[in-house]
């Protein structure tokens, strides 16, 4: 008996410390690649960086002005696109989905989830770049878009259904109609939880590339969002990353700071939402 | 209402008992499912006007089943399916917008459940939806005073309903079914998570308030039941045992069943 405690004794500490250990690798790599990111982006990164659009091949100096306005334009064109369709999504799931139904588009939205962008850049593709004959800022804010709407669908419909029934009983009560009941006490009462599903889903497709190979494309300039070729950060740190000039390089890791800041800033902004207001009491 | 005019039946069509005070909601022959399983059966009960009744029986008995289909909130739970009849004033209450229905028929729920919302939006929601032209801010304290609670929150109408405590809480719920000017009040075990003072105030809360609304208490409570109704149901298994004066069921009961629970032979 003693033995057999003692054995338990030490699996119980080497299971512990092998955890321990582990968790102690996966940080430490976390902090190695934000650390050589910021490292090296901070010292490429200048004031060019952010106003002027990038040089012709080989020489140095210029920046990404184009990109960055890019990003913006296409994630708030796939926010558009994708937002409030997920939302509403989200909202038919949690309140008035039927079992076969709701099980459909909620498993339908799940697969949408897991399924690798790049199709959703060929469908966002065959849909408007081959009838429009042209890579545009659009074509890839719209492949975006498909990509927030089941993220924001499934988030928005888990927070709502951590709302007690109580509450809605309550407003159901009082005579309110189910819309009403869900616009004024479901929708509040979960809204920090959507509201911060929401800004992870927007800073997930800040940082999709592969949809916008053939959606957005490339381009040295500013241009017209509707109808041409848009460069956005991702894509121009893969372009500059895996092109032979060195400056092109340095300019990589700028983005990539830059971008890794965008949506850390993002994420703070969600903690911060969802640290204030009044909670649901449990 | 005296318990001694409570004392005298109420008029049915099948009985030729002395005619006491009208009935307000009217159930007939009511069968309520939970899919396939049968949760009521046959229930047929008059509750009188401004009055209150009591529905007592073990958990699991149906009372709470029965009160949520007087005010259609039993509609919210799916695959459920109710027969028979419920009558408010002599209106099948199928027939009445379901809206307007619970408009007149408030309801207070066992767990009060304030909205994440300040004191004030909680008694002015009701008003809200219900498009109530004219001052909120008189509205309010009007149902808070009613609701025996202005004096303790009339200086924090701004703060989160959260902040009140648990007595507070459903009184506070009180207060918002009240703002409706509901004609009847039902309420589900309102003080089974609550004190005995809290439960006093709420107790000589609905004395104050059968003046002005008929009353529907479920409690597991069997003192509470004797202290504060008018009339006593007693339900078991899905079934309405008995239903009586308040005085008859607990001092001189028909049913050996109803007897047996009285005197806490089973449960």
């Amino acid at each position: 008996m003693t033995f057999r405690n003692r054995w338990r004794k030490i699996l119980s500490h080497v299971m512990l410390s092998l955890t321990g250990v582990c968790a102690v690798v996966a940080v430490s790599l976390l902090f190695v690649i934000l650390g050589y990111l910021v490292y090296t982006g901070w010292r490429a990164i200048d004031w060019n960086f952010f106003t002027q659009t990038p040089k012709p091949p080989g020489e140095t100096g210029g920046g990404m002005a184009n990109a960055i306005l890019g990003s913006l334009e296409i994630v708030l064109f796939g926010t558009i696109v994708g937002l409030p369709v997920g939302f509403m999504a989200g909202i038919y799931l949690s309140e008035f989905g039927g079992k076969t139904f709701a099980a459909l588009v909620r498993y339908t939205a799940d697969l949408l989830n897991g399924v690798p962008s790049i199709i959703i850049g060929i469908f966002a593709w065959s849909v408007v770049v081959k009838h429009t004959h042209q890579f545009s800022g659009m074509a890839g804010g719209f492949a975006l878009g498909l990509i927030l709407i089941p993220i924001t669908a499934r988030s928005t419909e888990q927070f709502m259904s951590t709302v007690p029934q109580t509450l809605r009983e309550g407003a159901l009560a009082l005579g309110a109609s189910r819309w009403k009941m869900i616009a004024t006490v479901v929708v509040p009462a979960a809204y920090r939880g959507i509201a911060t599903g929401m800004i992870l889903g927007v800073a997930r497709i800040a940082g999709e590339t592969a949809p916008l190979i053939f959606t957005s494309g490339d381009n040295q300039h500013h241009s017209t969002f509707w109808n041409e070729p848009t460069l956005t950060l991702p894509l121009a740190i893969y372009l500059r990353g895996t092109a032979p000039y060195e400056d092109w390089h340095r300019q990589a890791f700028a983005a990539g700071m830059v971008l890794l800041f965008m949506v850390l800033f993002a994420n703070v902004a969600a903690r911060l939402v969802l640290s204030r207001g009044i909670t649901v009491q449990k | 209402m005296t318990m001694g005019t409570a004392n005298q039946p109420l008029p049915s069509p099948t009985s030729s008992k002395p005619v006491g005070p009208p009935a307000k909601l009217r159930a007939i022959d009511l069968n309520f499912y939970y899919g396939t399983y049968k949760a009521l059966h046959n229930i047929s009960l008059e509750v009188p006007t401004n009055q209150i009744t009591a529905l007592i029986g073990p958990s699991g008995c149906g009372k709470s089943t029965f009160l949520r289909t007087l005010n259609r909130i039993s509609e919210t739970i799916r695959n459920t399916r109710v027969e028979g009849q419920v009558l408010l004033d002599d209106e099948d209450v199928l027939q009445v917008d379901v809206t307007l229905l619970r408009r007149r028929v408030g309801m207070v729920f066992q767990k009060s459940n304030p909205f994440p919302k300040s004191i004030f939006d909680n008694v002015a929601y009701g008003l809200k939806v219900n498009g109530f032209r004219g001052s909120l801010a008189e509205a309010v304290e009007h149902s808070l005073k009613r609701a025996a609670l202005w004096e303790e929150v009339k200086d924090k109408l701004q703060k989160s309903a959260y902040a009140l405590s648990g007595g507070q809480q459903q009184r506070l719920c009180i207060a918002r079914a009240l703002a409706v000017d509901p004609e009847v009040l039902l309420l589900d075990e309102p003080c089974s998570a609550l004190d005995p003072i809290a439960t006093a105030k709420i107790e000589d809360l609905l004395f104050t308030l059968k003046d002005q609304c008929t009353i529907v208490i479920v409690t597991h409570n069997m003192q509470q039941a004797a202290r504060v109704a008018d009339r006593t149901g007693f339900f078991l298994l899905g079934k309405l045992i008995e239903y009586n004066t308040t005085e008859i069921i607990f001092k001189t009961p028909t049913k050996q069943e109803t007897e047996d629970y009285i005197t806490g032979r089973f449960g």
